[in-house]
């Protein structure tokens, strides 16, 4: 088992470098710069943190056993507590409210599904379709006639502080402006991570590290997961499977609210309306796509803070490089396909490839809906050729009542 | 269990959930200092006329909707993508009757044929990710309903014209429009093709409980082992579903586009895809029970119009009061359910204790 996992591990590590590199000759190649700029970085960074929290949530209530799609819900809540709380409290007060109002659309969830047993889905939905009828309602009772707010938007919220390590990031600046094959997009990427780094984003790295800890390194831990993949043995056990999946549930909902928080006071200026765009949804798919646990979750999270980042920065063109990027690793697959004789696959992934390149040969930048819509292509075609390999809770989504399972 | 009280069962979730959601609008709106006695006055005033047509209008729509949400759920199939595929057909069918390229009648026919064609092949989409790549549907049609809004976004400005200072699909030609069916003195009629909600929701009826298909989908939803066993093809149950599913969805904005709008802009309603799916939950997916829940829905986003008029009231109280139901609603089922069962086997132990007596006290 662990040369199994260090192996999976390997596989990630030499997939980031590798699309690192490939993405570093992609710049030099097309010249499109801002794909990989520190300010293109810095964008994906800030535009990843909310879907990772998003992600952690899921995490955290699915290892436990209970699918929660109302992380979308629990998300717009925490964006309110931030609106209302930073206004009148600070943004300490801000990031505390939005964590506590997620909690909060946490507890719902919880007692709907654990206590009471309604279908996962089924409340999930309920739950986002109710956190969206009080944030227009509240939002309009809470803001309207402050200063710079409106119905639909809180006034400009107080910023986190933010940590500036200019003796690093003004030469990685230098380096960065020579536009050297590799070595300028390290100094970017360490430039994106020097400058401006928002504390709240600090803390939201740092609760992967504690989740990765708590729940595969500690007895709490052990017990959580178990109740997501065979609940009737850790009855068994004397584990109290309610317990411990109402406390998932609550947390989850706590980091999708940190998540909303982060959205309304780091990455805009203040709450708005909508602002959470179904990034709870996607927050879901990264978690699927980086199968239940923590790295893969960050890495997915990244790959649609990417694609996001890049529709704000000169998305038409930097998209457009990237279609080359596509190709080439669809090409990738193919030969990987092949050499496995899946003629089938292989040839899938090779008309792919050729469309992309015909794209990227003749055309000179991608229509504006088109940058709009490439995170959830993207999510959709990862999880097309990924979803073989990953494995779920074995217990995910299933009713649990005590005292009947076995 | 007697008859009445397996009635008095039946209702008290809808109406334990209708009284929640009543006292939690009202706790909402006492703390956010609003008038809570011209909220309620405003809510139940009769409505008038044309506010009625206006409600069967809008309830029609959320009928199909919530229908086209039913199918799915009645096999455990997560169909959370109705949005998409109403906003894509809608376009489509919109694009198709705007060309004018068939006569009068016909082109509405064919054009209720291509809505439901393109609705139904991209529910298709998330149906063939499901069966041959294992994506759940939850995920994958949440992701098809925003990358709709976008194609749709790019077609209008790649297609449409500019109509004062919106951009839309090319105007249906007259001879192709539905006219209105009067239902109320003094007011407009009701959209022709709001009369399809009907026809859908016999047709539901029909499939589910008259033919081998819904027996199997309705099999599938309540054992998926089991009716693997007794050989019902999961796959094929699975897209079938789906594009039937994707098929009425695609239904939903007919009525509108033959009967008001006569083209697709930015101005045509969203939202009905996800209200279907509060609809179908809150009918527990039955004929009857989504056209009543279809009817509160729309009874309540009417008379929320007024709210900001007559009440100084937010009209998103009612968004907060649709949501409350529908989470209650869903506990409140469980609940009844739970109780249902444990009443089960208390008659069951008491008859077969009355039954058995004479040999225990013999023994």
């Amino acid at each position: 088992v662990k040369g199994m996992s260090l192996r999976g591990r390997n596989l990630w590590l030499i997939g980031i470098l590798g699309g690192f590199v490939l993405l570093s000759l992609i710049r030099v190649i097309t010249g499109a710069d801002d794909m990989d700029s520190s300010g293109t970085m810095r964008a994906a960074l800030v535009a990843s943190i909310p879907i990772a929290m998003a992600g952690l949530g899921g995490l955290w209530s699915e290892r436990a056993g209970v699918v929660n799609i109302g992380l979308e819900g629990m998300m717009i809540l925490g964006t309110l507590g931030a609106g209302y709380f930073g206004y009148h409290g600070g943004w300490l007060a801000g990031i505390v409210g939005g964590i506590v109002l997620g909690a909060l659309g946490g507890v719902l969830h919880a007692v709907a599904t654990v206590v009471v047993g309604v279908d996962h889905i089924v409340s999930g939905v309920a739950i986002n379709i109710m956190a969206l009828g009080i944030s227009g309602f509240l939002a309009e009772a809470m803001f309207t006639g402050l200063p710079g707010g409106g119905p639909t938007q809180s006034p400009e919220l107080p910023n986190p502080p933010a940590v500036n390590l200019s003796f690093i990031a003004d030469p990685a600046k230098t380096l960065e402006d020579k536009g050297w094959f590799l070595l300028s997009d390290v100094g970017s990427l360490v430039g994106a991570l020097t400058r401006n780094l928002s504390l709240v984003t600090i803390f939201c790295l740092l609760l992967f590290v504690v989740t990765a800890v708590v729940l595969w390194r500690t007895s709490f831990g052990l017990r959580l997961r178990s109740c997501g993949e065979s609940p009737g043995a850790a009855e068994s056990l004397g584990v109290n499977v309610y317990r411990f999946k109402f406390v998932a549930v609550v947390i989850s909902g706590a980091f999708a609210g940190l998540g909303g928080a982060f959205l309304a006071m780091v990455a805009s200026p203040g709450f708005q309306q909508g602002q959470t765009g179904s990034r709870g949804y996607i927050g879901l798919a990264a978690m699927i796509f980086g199968n239940w646990r923590p790295g893969g979750l960050l890495v997915g999270s990244g790959l649609f803070g990417y694609t996001n980042a890049m529709q704000l920065r000169s998305g038409g063109t930097s998209l457009h490089a990237l279609l080359l990027g596509i190709a080439v690793v669809l090409i990738v697959v193919m030969l990987l396909q092949l050499r496995g004789r899946k003629l089938r696959a292989g040839v899938a992934s090779g008309v792919v490839a050729a469309l992309a390149l015909l794209w990227f040969l003749s055309t000179d930048r991608v229509p504006r809906e088109f940058t709009t819509m490439a995170p959830y292509v993207i999510t959709l075609l990862v999880l097309a050729f990924a979803s073989q390999q990953l494995r779920m809770p074995a217990a995910d989504g299933l009713p649990y009542r005590k005292g009947t399972v076995g | 269990m007697n008859a009445v009280r397996r009635v008095l069962l039946a209702l008290a979730a809808p109406v334990l959930a209708v009284v929640i959601s009543a006292v939690v609008a009202t706790i909402v709106l006492l703390a956010s200092g609003d008038d809570v006695n011209a909220f309620w006055s405003t809510m139940f005033t009769w409505p008038e006329n044309r506010n009625v047509v206006n409600i069967v209008n809008y309830a029609s729509a959320l009928y199909l909707s919530g229908i086209a949400a039913a199918i799915g759920f009645r096999m455990n199939l997560f169909n959370i993508g109705v949005e998409g595929q109403y906003r894509i057909s809608a376009f489509a069918a919109a694009a198709f009757a705007g060309a004018n390229i068939l006569p009068g009648y016909l082109n509405t026919a064919v054009t209720v044929v291509v809505a439901m064609v393109v609705g139904a092949l991209y529910a298709g989409i998330a149906a063939l990710l499901k069966v041959y790549r294992g994506v759940s549907e939850v995920i994958s049609t949440i992701m098809l309903n925003a990358i709709a809004g976008s194609i749709v976004g790019y077609f209008i400005s790649k297609i449409g014209v500019q109509t004062g200072v919106s951009t839309a699909t090319k105007t249906i030609q007259e001879s192709s429009w539905v006219g209105d069916v009067p239902i109320l003195p003094d007011a407009p009629g009701i959209y022709g093709l709001s009369l399809l909600a009907v026809v859908v929701g016999i047709a539901y009826s029909v499939l589910l409980n008259r033919t081998t298909f819904g027996f199997d989908l309705r099999s599938t939803g309540m054992s998926e082992s089991a009716a693997v066993a007794s050989g019902v093809s999961v796959k094929k149950m699975v897209i079938s579903a789906m594009l039937i599913s994707g098929a009425v969805a695609g239904l939903i904005g007919m009525p509108v586009l033959f009967g008001q709008a006569h083209n697709y802009g930015t101005s045509f309603q969203v939202g009905i895809g996800f209200a279907g799916i509060a609809v179908a939950l809150l009918g527990r997916n039955h004929p009857v029970g989504i056209a009543l829940g279809a009817l509160i829905f729309a009874y309540l986003a009417e008379q929320g119009n007024l709210l900001n008029i007559l009440a100084g009231v937010s009209p998103d109280i009612v968004a907060v009061t649709q949501g409350v139901i529908v989470l209650a609603v869903v506990i409140a089922y469980e609940l009844v359910r739970r109780y249902r069962v444990v009443a089960e086997q208390r008659e069951v132990a008491e008859q077969v204790e009355a039954h058995t007596e004479p040999e225990g006290a013999t023994a």
